[in-house]
């Protein structure tokens, strides 16, 4: 058996479908067609797939690494987690990268046209390498939530986005982080495309350990990759 | 041990660029790769922007288009490069070109016997819970890609979504390659 066969299957049961007519884009968007299987051999399951890249020194402190002439309004968190294979073995020196909206609810990005005001203090994107034992820190604002043209009144819960590696490019993930007890999930097609049984996955736990005392509150954040089984022998 | 669930895909959404490619949308924040994947590969291997063989270096253009044949200004592309000598990702957006194409600079891959050289492509956007992946073959590599296991997988009259073409008057060295998430011309895409 070549180890490539070990990779754990996307789980279907748990991931948003391709085509989800509320979340309205989905409907030009999506492919129609069955996927077609790979079974040929991936050259290498280990191998990161960024180069020497090194990381700024407040790459993964938002607060910090946009500032111009003071500090970004809003509520200051700490944002931490364990990157993980589907056994809990952690996934140590992987790339994780985040971008949001500031305080407001307001994104950076150009075509963001939400009347909301931008902070000068704040760009939103930031990403860090997890340590020996999978873990990631992070020192943001919380998100603020906007409105969108899904539908109308719709507006986006406060979420953070993530992207990830893992060990190989077939465990790619790109993902959004809630928080707990928001009032717009239950009215959100993007999160409400994921099935009911994995929804939970996508919202922090807020965690008063975490918290750093008249400081930030600490949210936690693990993540789940796909990972590799135990080996043949070790599964006899 | 009982094993965990994954942490299901969401969108990456209108808005990623400052935080994925910001460089290319000219952020003030710098970029970890770019679409200029010979100066990637060089960087890592000497500090300086020359690669190893200047005669394998090929550009891939190429624009995302959706169900109503429309280009998609708000997609984002990654190109992996894994030929078991050389690895290297490389990441495009398309809102920064005035017909949204995503553009690549990159060697063509080497291709292992009884294989054709090949690029995997990510595809992410607006409008996508998960992203897909595909693979960019050469047309004018057709006596390997008659072998290659993974091409002659794919029924036989879809083959053609997975070529890149040699573009007019450069060949060998420009290639155009079109995405396309629906339609006639639908884009193979795989479950890696």
């Amino acid at each position: 058996m070549t180890p490539q066969n070990l990779l754990t299957p996307l789980d279907a049961a748990v991931h948003p479908p391709r085509l989800f007519p509320d979340y309205t884009s989905t409907v030009l968007r999506a492919p129609t067609q069955p996927l077609v299987p790979i079974k040929q051999a991936l050259r290498d399951f280990t191998r990161p797939v960024y180069g020497n890249f090194q990381l700024g020194e407040w790459d993964s402190d938002l607060t910090k690494n946009a500032v111009k002439n003071g500090d970004p309004l809003g509520e200051r968190i700490v944002v931490h987690g364990v990157v993980m294979d589907e056994y809990g073995r952690p996934i140590p020196n992987t790339l994780v990268e985040i971008w949001q909206a500031n305080a407001a609810g307001r994104y950076v990005h150009k075509v963001d046209q939400h009347a909301a005001p931008l902070d000068p203090n704040f760009l939103g994107a930031g990403r860090c390498i997890t340590d020996a034992e999978g873990r990631y820190r992070f020192y943001t604002i919380k998100p603020g939530a906007y409105p969108w043209g899904n539908h109308p009144n719709a507006w986006r819960p406060n979420h953070i986005h993530f992207s990830l590696f893992g060990r190989n490019i077939a465990s790619r993930l790109v993902t959004q982080m809630y928080f707990p007890g928001d009032p717009l999930l239950q009215y959100d097609p993007i999160y409400l495309g994921v099935p009911p049984l994995s929804r939970e996955r996508l919202i922090s736990t807020f965690d008063l350990n975490l918290t750093e005392p008249n400081f930030a509150l600490g949210y936690r954040f693990d993540i789940v990759l796909r990972g590799w089984n135990e080996t043949p022998f070790e599964r006899l | 041990m009982s094993k965990l669930m994954q942490t299901p895909s969401q969108t990456v959404g209108p808005y990623f660029a400052y935080g994925l490619t910001p460089e290319q949308y000219r952020y003030d924040f710098n970029s970890w790769t770019t679409s200029d994947m010979i100066s990637e590969l060089g960087s890592r291997i000497s500090g300086t922007s020359e690669i190893q063989n200047p005669n394998s270096e090929i550009a891939i253009w190429g624009r995302v288009l959706d169900g109503n044949g429309e280009p998609i200004p708000d997609a984002m592309v990654e190109f992996w490069l894994d030929d078991g000598e050389q690895q290297c990702l490389g990441r495009c957006g398309t809102g920064t070109d005035s017909q949204h194409r995503f553009w690549f600079r990159t060697t063509k891959p080497n291709a292992a016997a009884g294989n054709a050289p090949f690029l995997t492509v990510i595809v992410f956007m607006r409008g996508q819970l998960i992203h897909a992946f595909t693979r960019i073959y050469f047309e004018d590599e057709a006596e390997r890609n008659a072998e290659d296991p993974v091409l002659q997988s794919v029924p036989a009259e879809r083959r053609h979504t997975l070529l890149a073409k040699v573009a007019d008057g450069a060949p060998d060295r420009r290639y155009c390659f079109d995405i396309h998430m629906q339609g006639e011309n639908e884009t193979v895409f795989f479950d890696l």
